[in-house]
């Protein structure tokens, strides 16, 4: 299995095509967390879907503030058919020219195939890898390691926060003295 | 190996004895075809296996690709407050093909429950809540599409044949055996 980035990386930041006239940024999704889901093509059979369960389980993910996005090699129109089909309610980004090159970016791309692998990357609000998985590629990993990250970082700033928090309040109390 | 992270409990729809040795729980959407064709599989398990199975079932609609998932589990639910789950559960997947909610009122009239009282339920979303926790349970435990099987709380990675289904359970009994 490939080599993908690990906790801790910076996630490489990338421009790509969402719809047939819009390109998104990586750096756009900033001050929240993001969930890259590369995956190797749409159109795989429907029940057992990846892209159809994190449409379901969106509610889930909006909890924690965070943004999805489905990345693959296949085309604009080819997303937007396989969007349109599964009613799906997140971005879908085309890696398709230069073929493959922002998979290739987080270490998520099989040359033999010319696929992006099942490899999936929670980043923090700095665009930090926080968590990340690479699935056998005929597995759909489902989505409870992307809310238990979730989870874990919402809690990691919440303790920031607190900690901030009591500084502040030192702070005063100092101050007032 | 996935595990149920949520314990079979009082909120469940349980078929079979609580001193069953095994217990085979699904995680289903009553649109899904291959749940439609697991559902005289898990029949002919439960006659196989008679009071040594308890078959639980747990809602997981896809809504999106199946538009009617969601009506027809909070109509199984609705039943289930009328203790009638499993009648319903049965007539919905024996009728799947015209799925949709004539059917499903049609269903309730069958089993002597009142169509407007479930036409309400539907619209106030009176069973939403169940649904979406059952599949949220599902989420957490690792529940990537339907049908999937839990036997005693692991998850069944063959495929939902009566063989392989079959041989998952015996492979328990003789473990407890042994």
């Amino acid at each position: 299995m490939a080599d993908i980035l690990r906790p801790g990386a910076t996630a490489p930041d990338f421009t790509l095509r969402v719809t047939p006239d819009q390109n998104l940024s990586l750096k756009e999704l900033r001050g929240r967390p993001v969930i890259l889901a590369f995956y190797p093509a749409d159109w795989s059979p429907v029940c057992g879907d990846q892209m159809t369960l994190y449409n379901e389980v969106l509610p889930e993910f909006q909890k924690h503030g965070a943004e999805i996005v489905g990345v693959s090699v296949d085309g604009v129109w080819c997303h937007a058919a396989y969007a349109k089909h599964n009613h799906l309610h997140f971005p879908l980004l085309s890696d398709f020219e230069p073929k493959g090159a922002v998979a290739q970016t987080f270490g998520a791309y099989r040359r033999g195939e010319g696929v992006c692998e099942r490899a999936l990357f929670v980043l923090d609000e700095d665009g930090k890898v926080f968590w990340s998985y690479c699935s056998p590629i005929a597995v759909n990993p489902g989505a409870e390691g992307i809310l238990e990250a979730l989870e874990e970082l919402s809690k990691k700033k919440g303790e920031t926060h607190e900690r901030v928090e009591s500084t502040s309040q030192q702070e005063r109390s100092h101050s007032g003295r | 190996m996935s595990v149920l992270k949520v314990p079979v409990n009082r909120n469940d729809h349980i078929l079979g004895d609580d001193d069953a040795p095994i217990t085979l729980l699904e995680y289903g959407d009553y649109e899904c075809p291959h749940c439609g064709a697991a559902h005289p599989i898990v029949k002919a398990l439960i006659r196989n296996y008679g009071n040594q199975l308890r078959y639980v079932f747990r809602h997981f609609p896809l809504t999106q690709i199946h538009p009617h998932a969601e009506a027809a589990a909070e109509t199984a639910e609705f039943a289930g407050a009328h203790r009638r789950f499993w009648q319903m559960h049965d007539l919905i997947f024996e009728n799947q093909q015209r799925l949709g909610i004539p059917m499903l009122l049609e269903a309730a009239e069958y089993l002597g429950l009142s169509a407007a009282q479930l036409r309400r339920a539907l619209e106030t979303g009176e069973f939403a809540g169940k649904v979406r926790s059952d599949f949220t349970s599902g989420v957490r435990s690792g529940v990537n599409g339907t049908p999937t099987f839990f036997v005693n709380g692991q998850r069944h990675e063959g495929s939902y044949a009566f063989e392989d289904l079959a041989e998952a359970i015996e492979s328990r009994l003789e473990q407890r055996a042994a």
